[in-house]
């Protein structure tokens, strides 16, 4: 077990290494500047602003003082929100973020399972159609299509909701951006929870349960459940990785101060440090993620047991 | 006569399919005695499981049974298809049980075994708590689970084959039902493992005084376990016997095909002065287990040095049951995993030869598997698939000539030609060997290795499979290296035979004389359990 998380967490560096490069060397390929703005600075300002933050070394200096910073646990500071390092402004946005993307995960889970357990034993009916017939569309419709939609009508039509802004979390602010973020999750695993749970009840243990004398209901919940949950708990994973970038969108759609939306601000801007340090931290954070998950997949199947 | 457990009168079961209706029973009459085994036997596709699943109701949905099944019961007599499902859910796990073939996979992978046997009590008693785990001990102890106090925590995972089919046992008479199906209860299992659950099904069923349906593809299990027996083909029945009647005058041409279908014939061992094809020493294969940090490694030796010099023209046999090593052990001689010693084939050596080195060899050393479902591709046609072998080995051959190659070895395994066209799903289970044999003689092998090649196929499928083995070795003077679990087989086949237990060899030695009079303890257990008749 401690042997599996090490092994995992060593294979987290190279996948880690390979993210910031990219990013950092896209990211300095687009073309202008953090500095580039509508007023022409005087070229001596200029040049002294550059000179503070090393932009007129060569990028591949660049490169390795970020990583030197990097291995030190410091991410810089940010160009364009002045005073504020990027680990403030990271620790800042999280908390917003994390609750958003909590209720959304959380929602996709209450609503996708049991659209998926429904149609999976009414398979084939009336029922089964429409459900999946709804989950095809979810799946089929960007968040970005979603999220406006749900504003017109929820928030400027019929004026039930806000259109955007946090309000310390109210949740009248709360439901349209997790709904607009949940919708295409709660698809995915309502599919995935129908196929899944329609091969286990076609499994042999399932006819044992059966010949046991057991009611429909406790051959379901007794024994199905279990054994169907498996392969959506092990795309959990990529479902709050999806989550998260899925905020990216949905957090400057309406306007909420999460990191997110630090991160779109911080690409329009060239706000280099800030750009590479929110693909860092949700780079690290979706391998812990991940990692989570696996254990967690280990304690609801006796027979996976992470020795190797 | 007493009054019948359960008369089965003209059941019928159609499958409703897109393409068409299909009966899987036709007409099925039988009747069971209380406390009387009763064997149902058939090959695979004659509807003997089909029947059993319908005295449950347990049936697909596309299933549509009818005519008559009664049932004296607790209640009385009562129509099984007309009871409703409240009821027969009552019926089920309590008045008649149910075992099924694969013990693997009929217990639920997620759940102790404690619990699944207490879920029967807590439906079908009032025992609950305390009283019900020392119930599911008892029966644990009935059943021959070892240390039953600590087994109750397991999973099925932790359990061999035999031990999860002991805890299907446990489970189907927690409540003593008055009748007990068994569904090719030990058609998984290895024979000496057979054997126990046979002798523990025996004990129980005198202690229980249950009825015993026992439905079998296996005539010679039934002929020393039950009293009377049904031969089913096509969905019908066409014999029905006492057991000792059936044996000895079996009327319908059926049943005496699949009385005679039970491998026969005998190998005249080579000359012991002809060439050496294949020399083996010191084989051995390790697989790693566990991998630590700290401490050492954990490994699994599967082969532990063995020695073996196959002649040519010669079939060196090879028994063990499941987890002997047997079947590694030919791989390793294939080059087709990592493994330690000297493996010399026509005086090559191939101990240090790499992948490209040794692919003019792989044409002449052949393999044919066990399952004829799983090892051939099932997106190529019969012709692609025999093929393949060819571009690899001869790829200046013309198409055309390729195909006159197919089309050859197709004929000598007795396959029609124009089915080169087709796919493999298209084929019987049989078929499908004789495709995978032709995929491995299209090459002109010298050497073949064959691991349980006949396993996986009815009887009477069997027998036609080993005769055509038989004649292409006369006419191409192939050397077999033939693995089997199945003793009889082994014996028809081979002239020498080894016999694996854990990774080594326990006796080797002419079959016959081998056969005659095994000197080995576990030899004997092994033959005793494969040749039933010698139990009682």
């Amino acid at each position: 077990m401690l042997y599996y998380v090490g092994k995992r967490l060593l294979q987290a560096i190279p996948t880690l290494l390979i993210v910031i490069t990219v990013s950092f060397f896209l990211m300095h390929m687009a073309p202008g500047g953090p500095f580039d703005g509508e007023r022409q600075l005087p070229a001596e300002i200029e040049a002294n602003l550059l000179a503070t933050y090393h932009l007129d070394q060569p990028v591949w200096k660049q490169y390795l003082l970020y990583m030197g910073n990097l291995l030190q646990g410091d991410f810089g500071p940010s160009f364009r929100y002045k005073d504020f390092t990027v680990t403030e402004l990271i620790m800042q946005g999280f908390p917003v973020s994390l609750e958003l993307g909590l209720w959304a995960i959380g929602l996709a889970l209450l609503i996708g399972l049991p659209m998926g357990i429904v149609a999976a034993i009414r398979r084939n009916s009336t029922v089964d159609y429409m459900v999946m017939g709804t989950a095809l569309a979810g799946v089929a419709v960007p968040n970005f299509v979603i999220a406006p939609l749900l504003a017109l009508v929820f928030g400027v039509l019929l004026a039930w909701l806000p259109v955007g802004g946090w309000n310390d979390g109210h949740w009248r602010n709360m439901v349209l951006p997790v709904v607009a973020l949940s919708i295409q999750q709660i698809a995915y695993i309502a599919r995935m929870m129908r196929a899944s749970m329609i091969e286990v009840l076609g499994s042999q243990y399932i006819r044992t349960a059966r010949a046991k004398g057991l009611a429909e209901y406790e051959v379901i919940w007794g024994h199905a459940l279990r054994p169907a949950l498996l392969p959506v708990v092990s795309y959990l994973g990529p479902a709050i990785a999806g989550i998260i970038t899925g905020s990216v969108v949905i957090e400057q759609i309406f306007g909420i101060p999460g990191i997110g939306r630090y991160f779109v601000q911080g690409a329009l801007n060239r706000d280099y440090t800030l750009v590479m340090g929110t693909v860092v931290f949700y780079g690290a954070l979706i391998v812990l993620i991940n990692l989570i998950v696996d254990l967690l997949y280990s304690a609801l199947d006796p027979q996976i047991r992470y020795d190797h | 006569m007493t009054t019948p457990l359960l008369e089965i009168d003209r059941l019928r079961v159609d499958f409703h399919l897109p393409q068409g209706t299909v009966s899987a029973v036709k007409s099925l009459d039988l009747h069971i005695a209380p406390g009387e085994t009763l064997a149902l036997v058939g090959e695979s596709g004659s509807g003997k499981s089909i029947s059993s699943l319908a005295i449950m109701r347990l049936l697909p949905d596309l299933a549509e049974p009818s005519g008559s099944i009664r049932w004296h019961g607790k209640r009385g007599e009562e129509a099984l298809l007309d009871t409703p499902l409240r009821r027969m859910r009552q019926i089920r796990g309590n008045e008649i049980s149910m075992i099924f073939q694969e013990p693997m996979t009929s217990l639920n992978p997620l759940m102790r075994i404690g619990d699944q046997v207490r879920e029967v009590l807590k439906k079908h008693t009032s025992l609950r708590g305390k009283t019900a785990d020392e119930r599911v001990i008892e029966l644990f102890e009935q059943v021959g689970i070892p240390e039953p106090r600590r087994r109750i925590a397991s999973y099925p995972y932790e359990l061999s084959g035999g031990q999860r089919q002991r805890v299907m046992i446990a489970m189907a008479l927690a409540c003593e039902p008055k009748l007990l199906i068994a569904d090719e209860p030990t058609t998984a299992l290895d024979v000496t493992v057979q054997a126990q659950i046979l002798r523990l099904l025996k004990d129980l069923q005198q202690r229980y005084g249950m009825a015993i349906l026992f439905i079998t593809h296996d005539l010679g299990v039934v002929r020393h376990f039950a009293d009377r027996v049904c031969v089913m083909r096509h969905g019908e029945i066409v014999e029905t016997a006492s057991t000792q009647a059936l044996f000895s005058a079996p009327q319908h041409p059926y049943t005496r095909m699949l009385i005679e279908a039970e491998p026969s014939g005998r190998k005249a061992p080579v000359d012991p002065s002809l060439p050496v094809l294949l020399e083996a020493r010191d084989i051995k294969v390790r697989f790693a287990l566990k991998k630590r940090l700290f401490r050492p490694s954990e490994y699994f030796d599967a082969v532990r040095g063995i020695d073996l010099d196959i002649r040519r023209g010669q079939t060196l046999g090879i028994v063990g049951e499941s987890g002997s090593g047997k079947s590694t052990l030919g791989r390793a001689l294939l080059r087709l995993l990592e493994s330690s010693g000297d493996v010399r084939f026509d005086e090559t050596d191939l101990t240090h030869l790499d992948g490209s080195a040794m692919r003019p060899i792989r044409s002449r050393m052949q393999v044919v598997f066990q399952d004829p479902f799983g090892s051939l591709s099932p997106r190529l046609t019969v012709g692609e698939i025999v093929s393949e072998g060819l571009r690899v080995h001869y790829p200046l051959l013309t198409r055309r000539e390729r195909e006159a190659r197919v089309i050859e070895t197709l004929e000598e395994v007795a396959l029609d030609p124009a089915m080169r066209k087709r796919y493999p799903h298209e084929f019987s289970g049989g078929q499908r060997q004789r495709i995978a044999i032709a995929r491995a003689l299209v090459l002109k092998p010298e050497f073949l290795l064959l691991d349980e090649p006949t396993s996986a196929l009815d009887r009477s499928v069997q027998a036609t499979v080993i005769e055509l083995l038989r004649t292409l070795q006369a006419k191409h003077d192939l050397t077999y290296l033939f693995i089997s679990h199945d003793l009889a087989v082994v014996r028809a086949l081979a002239d020498s035979v080894i016999v694996m237990r854990q990774g080594e060899v326990v006796e080797q030695g002419e079959t016959e004389a081998l056969f005659r009079s095994p000197r080995d303890a576990y030899t004997r257990e092994l033959m005793r359990a494969a040749f039933l008749d010698a139990v009682s």
